[in-house]
């Protein structure tokens, strides 16, 4: 926190580390979107940076609300978010393809995105309001199934199974912090675990095939491999230093695809090597720690399960794209948030944040009056 | 209850502290794997992943290597380049394909298959790999392509090269033919882009084909950099291109042609060698097909003409065909007389016939009283019958193999068949049964199961002139094989020799008795039975039976008394050996030392059966075609 006389106190008050973090990541996202376009603002630099700064305008107002602001349309919006989850499937019911925003005219709003923060809100207000003394019985747990399990499947017949994994991975988050018992997760994961065999056992011949190419991807590397194989080759090439800012020829020929979306870290690792890839991920590593903190250092069980749920929200977007570029997950269709092009996980991203903000300035100012 | 409700807040707070550290840990653990995956990959992978991504930036496109020469022993080229005009398409350069096309097509005067195949090759190219639109044009359609050139981007007119053999037809079977390549051989050489590029030719066949990694050369080629979908962005270093390298053989390319010529309408393959060192001089097969008409690409037609052809001019009858060796093989079986022990004075009367068991064996005709000199100059049958009966296969065989027969030589051709010097063992072997007198009687005169090759037959004699171990050699790239000495008494050998010479000079083979002076030729003429003709069919033969008639052979080598030369001819139904092969082989020798006269005696040959190679295989393919009911090919391009 800067404290100054010429600096006036609300702007002082924001917790300017992580804007700076946050600035830095996004400024070095537009760096790479200028050389995936060839060395120029246009198409994808100029259009990122106005999205980026117009939300981060956002996560700072967002910042001032207060928690019990937050708690009180925590039920609305995920009901709302709801209702657009369903509104957009009765839509592609109607045009008979699948669909996955709403056209508002001004802007393409997709529900799904929504639903990250919304649904890691509504499980911390739901464990909020369970006795402590209740927390381990079926009571606690049904509900919350119910709450992550309607919209998960809404996203997944979409389909956007990367959304979905998401939505699922961060409400278990906040399940998990809340004190379920632990065979709740144990379980399925053992399930899980015994079946995968037995499940490849039975698969068709071309799904399996997607299985081993997922987990060779040079086994097919000009069909369904193709993305994870030139993104390999991406980041393996550049080495330790990178091959030099717009020196990138995977990316500046067209043989990595979406190198401005999805796989926009390849791009980024192509030209900056090993070094900028690192630095990068601890970069975000920072942020989500801060989130973490946040969490830890909150008074409120809101508190300390929304701040944990959203940094995860945060920790999830990254380390499921991460994993995805360089071959350790497959290719599910998730971006890098603050650094892909692309308004919507930048959305997303600083909806947490700015929630995060906003439950960090609370707590601050709880401690400074107590 | 207030109490205990305070207890388990207390212990929710545990619960959360606790999995708040595992849920960070995981993360912290998640984040370490990534970045570890990151450094395997970018610095472990590292080399490995560069690799790749050039692969993926840079392309060549190859500039074809010119293919490298055949020449003989003295240098004259026997397979050379000569340079012809083609035009090519590139299809990213191309602005309105369908005009271009058509263009090219009416300047070109393009048959409409063609044109229908040069836009199927557009739609499948790949940007810069251009597309063949025509080969080998005349310099007046190059010309007409050329200025008009900057109205058709796209198009590239230039020179190239195409394969020329001087000599025609008479090195056919020697050298093979080049092609493009099949989709086989492309994907055989792992899809090498060098064998996709128009005009590029490859051998097919014979030493075309035997030497096409020294023939080939190394491409070289503008690397260029292009994007995944083919357009080029910049031009990078170009690498330079080797020429395939020139490949010398033992041939003599004069007398190899004259050997061929002289051959004339006969299914015959002559094969000369210098017996000091092995060299192979000459080893024409004819009736053969002219390479040059390959090299442009052969029509259905012709294929069907050459294949259907009973003179079998598709195959290189000195290494691949097999015929009885007839009594060429007397001199050997004499060695191996006298080897076991046969005094050569001893005289067998020959009366024409010679009974074993209930079978009678014939001989041309009666000789009398035959010593072993006597036999082999007027080949008397009987004489062999007798002897080599009397000595039994086991002593024969080995003499003979030895000789050359049933040998196998380390040659460039692929396919060679050896033949077959037959012996008890080998019966058991490959018929199951036990070795007959009537087997020895027949392998005595080069019958029954005895099976050579043309080569075989030069082997045999340049052996015999010189009591070494003689190894053909075809590549002057390759060592002469120190020649050991045969397991042979030196007078014995002196003894066949003369006789030999005998042969020549007032035996069977008279008629063709060198007219040089001071030069003598040994020979021994053979004539293969292959049907059961009766004696008046046998004098009696027309163009009806040939397929019946008895394989002509001789062998001979020259000096006789200080042997340089060593020849062997089959004519492949000719009738009696020293009718055919002999004179043949005469004409040839005599082109080696008097060329005057050897081109004189030609040119009355020629005359005497309608004309030289050229003129003869335009006529028979004329009359094929309108056989055929085919249109006349177009007169030959100037």
């Amino acid at each position: 926190m800067i404290t100054s006389e010429i600096i006036p106190r609300p702007l002082a008050r924001l917790p300017w580390r992580l804007i700076f973090m946050v600035a830095a990541i996004a400024g070095f996202g537009l760096l790479v979107l200028y050389s995936a376009a060839g060395g120029s603002m246009h198409p994808w630099a100029i259009k990122q940076a106005i999205i980026f700064l117009f939300f981060l305008a956002v996560a700072i107002g967002m910042s001032s609300v207060s928690e019990a602001t937050i708690k009180s349309i925590t039920f609305p919006l995920y009901g709302a978010t709801l209702v657009m989850l369903v509104g957009v499937e009765a839509l592609g019911l109607v045009s008979k393809g699948a669909q996955r925003w709403l056209e508002l005219g001004f802007i393409r709003l997709q529900p799904s995105e929504f639903m990250k923060p919304a649904i890691v809100l509504t499980l911390a207000r739901f464990y909020e309001l369970v006795p402590a003394a209740e927390i381990k019985k079926w009571r606690a747990i049904w509900p919350a199934l119910l709450l992550l399990g309607i919209p998960a499947f809404l996203i997944l017949i979409q389909p956007d199974l990367g959304t979905c994994i998401m939505v699922v991975l961060c409400g278990v988050t906040v399940m998990f912090l809340a004190g379920l018992p632990l065979y709740i997760f144990l379980g399925p994961l053992a399930a899980v675990s015994v079946a995968a065999p037995i499940v490849y056992g039975m698969m068709h011949g071309y799904q399996r095939k997607r299985i081993d190419v997922f987990l060779n991807p040079e086994s097919d590397p000009l069909g369904a491999g193709y993305h994870i194989a030139q993104s390999k080759i991406a980041i393996g090439s550049g080495g330790i230093w990178g091959k030099g800012f717009l020196q990138g020829s995977q990316s500046h020929l067209d043989y990595l695809p979406e190198g401005h979306t999805d796989f926009v870290f390849a791009t980024m690792a192509e030209e900056w090597g090993l070094v900028g890839g690192v630095l990068l991920i601890l970069a975000f590593a920072m942020v989500i720690r801060w989130g973490m903190k946040v969490s830890a250092n909150s008074k409120t069980r809101f508190g300390q399960l929304a701040a944990a749920g959203l940094s995860a929200t945060i920790f999830f977007y990254v380390s499921i794209n991460l994993m995805m570029v360089m071959g350790l997950a497959p290719v599910v269709g998730v971006p890098l948030p603050l650094v892909s092009f692309g308004g919507s996980a930048v959305m997303t991203v600083m909806l947490c944040l700015g929630l995060l903000m906003a439950l960090e300035r609370q707590q601050r100012s709880v401690s400074t009056l107590g | 209850m207030n109490g205990a409700k305070r207890l388990t807040a207390v212990h929710q707070s545990l619960t959360f502290s606790r999995r708040m550290l595992l849920v960070s840990g995981a993360q912290a653990a998640v984040g370490a794997v990534l970045i570890g995956r990151m450094g395997w990959l970018s610095i472990a992978e590292n080399e490995k992943y560069q690799l790749l991504s050039e692969n993926n930036r840079v392309q060549l496109i190859p500039v074809p290597p010119r293919r490298g020469w055949i020449v003989d022993r003295t240098g004259k080229p026997i397979a050379i380049n000569r340079s012809s005009f083609r035009v090519d398409i590139i299809p990213q350069q191309l602005l309105d394909g369908p005009k271009a096309v058509a263009t090219v097509a009416s300047l070109l005067q393009l048959p409409p298959d063609e044109i229908d195949r040069i836009n199927r090759e557009l739609k499948a190219s790949r940007g810069f790999q251009p597309v063949s639109v025509a080969d080998n044009i005349p310099y007046e359609q190059y010309a007409a392509i050329t200025v008009r050139l900057p109205d058709l981007p796209g198009v590239a007119a230039s020179r190239g090269f195409t394969r020329f053999y001087p000599a025609g037809a008479a090195v056919g079977q020697l050298v093979g033919y080049v092609g493009p390549a099949s989709a086989d051989e492309y994907l055989k050489e792992n899809k090498n882009p060098l064998l996709l590029i128009p005009g590029v030719k490859i051998g097919k066949e014979g030493l075309e084909k035997e030497l096409e990694q020294t023939l080939r050369g190394e491409p070289g080629g503008q690397r260029v950099e292009v994007t995944a979908r083919g357009k080029v962005v910049k031009e990078l270093d170009p690498k330079p291109d080797r020429s395939g390298g020139t490949v010398q053989l033992t041939i003599d390319a004069d007398l190899h042609e004259y050997a061929a010529r002289r051959i004339g309408d006969q299914s015959c393959s002559v094969v000369v060698i210098d017996v000091t060192n092995g060299d192979i001089l000459a080893m024409p097969s004819m009736p053969s097909f002219d390479p040059n008409n390959f090299s442009d690409g052969i029509s259905q037609a012709e294929w069907k003409m050459l294949s259907q052809d009973d003179h079998l001019p598709l195959v290189n009858k000195t290494t691949e065909s097999l015929y009885p060796s007839g009594s060429t093989i007397k001199p050997s079986m004499a060695m191996a007389l006298l080897n076991a022990g046969i005094d050569r004075n001893q005289i067998v009367v020959c009366n024409g016939v010679y009974p074993l068991g209930n079978h009678v064996f014939h001989c041309d005709k009666r000789h009398g009283p035959c010593d072993m000199k006597r036999a082999i100059e007027q080949s008397c049958d009987v004489y062999f019958y007798s002897m080599c009966n009397r000595v039994g296969a086991e002593k024969l065989s080995p003499m003979v193999r030895s000789m050359g027969f049933g040998e196998k030589f380390d040659l460039p051709f692929g396919t060679q068949r050896f033949g077959t010097v037959p012996d008890p063992d080998w019966m058991m072997r490959k018929y199951h049964r036990k070795w007959q007198a009537y087997d020895t009687i027949n392998m005595s005169i080069g019958q029954g199961y005895v099976l050579i090759n043309p080569l075989q037959l030069a082997v045999m004699a340049s052996r015999l002139a010189t009591g070494k171990r003689v190894i053909p050699r075809l590549l002057k790239s390759k060592p002469v094989v120190p020649q050991a000495p045969l397991a042979v008494d030196a007078d014995h050998l002196a003894f066949i020799r003369t006789a030999m010479a005998g042969v020549v000079d007032h035996g069977t083979a008279a008629a063709a008795k060198l007219q040089l002076d001071g030069i003598q030729m040994a020979g021994k003429t053979g004539t293969a039975q292959t049907h059961n003709l009766s004696a008046s069919e046998r004098g009696n033969y027309t163009a009806a039976n040939w397929k019946l008639r008895d394989h002509s052979l001789f062998m001979a080598f020259v000096p006789y008394d200080n042997p340089r030369y060593a020849v062997g001819a089959i004519v492949e139904h000719g009738g009696f050996g020293a009718s055919v092969a002999a004179p043949l082989v005469r004409d040839t020798v005599t082109f080696l030392y008097d060329k005057p006269k050897a081109i004189a005696s030609l040119q009355a040959f020629e005359e005497s059966i309608g004309g030289t190679l050229d003129e003869r295989l335009a006529r028979k393919t004329a009359a094929w075609r309108s056989a055929n009911g085919l249109p006349p090919l177009p007169a030959a391009q100037a």
